[in-house]
């Protein structure tokens, strides 16, 4: 049962994440050069805060299938945010490249712990 | 027909397919991804410490798209419009997570496992970053390789 759940998140979740990409993309504008990977951003800080939220509220097992596992997992992805930040540091974009990694897990991790304590606290 | 000039930087851009059709094949891969991540999370749940699971999938998930941005937007040896967003957006996007790893760092420092959380969160970027490199620039090898190899005689091409 949990897997159809998992698969169903999974299947919301990617898209989303393709949607808010494209959406801050188009946000910077047409003709402006896609720099930082802000979509890739937005999309992991956003899934990290929900998931952040779920783990706080101690939601039950199928729940945290689907919207956990399922669809923050899919929400978020490590393979394009780490194939973004090489292009950055392969095209002489060093700096960027460092500042897209730090920034990334300082947000990820800040959602993590907001949304948990959003949420309830730490299951204290 | 394979006059590979290199381009521009590949832009993390949509390639060119009707949106329903790319929203269908990224929802699909998606699910595959996060079956995929599920599984092997249920094979080896792991027992608190470190997330070597969540670890691995990561890592090997960043080495397929290494593989896989070459062979499509780089080089164009791939150029089915709907192949990066079912395989990348979709399969390898789903399969790797950005949320799990945060949450799994921010355990471990709840749990005063600082050390342990430093090591993964740390261990996780430099292990990412390495496989999608080495992948990226294996594929490119291998391909200047083929097509060198293809196009025929020896004694030519050890000009410098």
């Amino acid at each position: 049962m949990n897997w159809l759940l998992v698969a169903i998140g999974g299947a919301v979740g990617a898209p989303l994440r393709y949607l808010t990409d494209r959406a801050v993309q188009a946000h910077q504008g047409p003709g402006v050069p896609y720099v930082f990977p802000w979509g890739t951003f937005t999309a992991n800080t956003a899934g990290s805060l929900l998931l952040g939220l779920l783990t706080g509220a101690a939601v039950s097992s199928p729940a945290h299938a689907l919207l956990a596992t399922g669809l923050c997992g899919a929400l978020t992805t490590y393979s394009t945010f780490s194939y973004e930040t090489l292009r950055l540091a392969e095209t002489g974009r060093a700096f960027l490249a460092a500042a897209n990694v730090l920034a990334s897990l300082l947000a990820g991790l800040g959602a993590v712990f907001l949304g948990a304590e959003l949420a309830g606290g730490f299951g204290g | 027909m394979s006059e590979q000039a290199p381009r521009e930087l590949p832009e993390p851009g949509p390639p060119a397919a009707p949106q329903g059709r790319v929203l269908a094949a990224v929802a699909a891969g998606g699910a595959l991804g996060a079956l995929a991540r599920y599984g092997a999370l249920v094979l080896w749940p792991g027992g608190g410490g470190f997330p070597w699971t969540v670890f691995f999938v990561n890592v090997s998930g960043c080495a397929l798209i290494g593989v896989l941005m070459v062979l499509t937007v780089e080089r164009g040896r791939v150029t089915h419009p709907l192949v990066r967003p079912f395989l990348g957006v979709g399969v390898l996007g789903g399969f790797t997570t950005f949320s799990t790893y945060a949450s799994g760092v921010s355990d471990l420092l709840v749990r005063q496992e600082a050390l342990t959380g430093l090591a993964y969160a740390a261990a996780t970027v430099v292990a990412a970053l390495g496989a999608v490199w080495a992948a990226a620039a294996g594929t490119r090898t291998w391909l200047d390789r083929s097509d060198r190899g293809s196009r025929g005689s020896r004694g030519e091409g050890r000009a410098a």
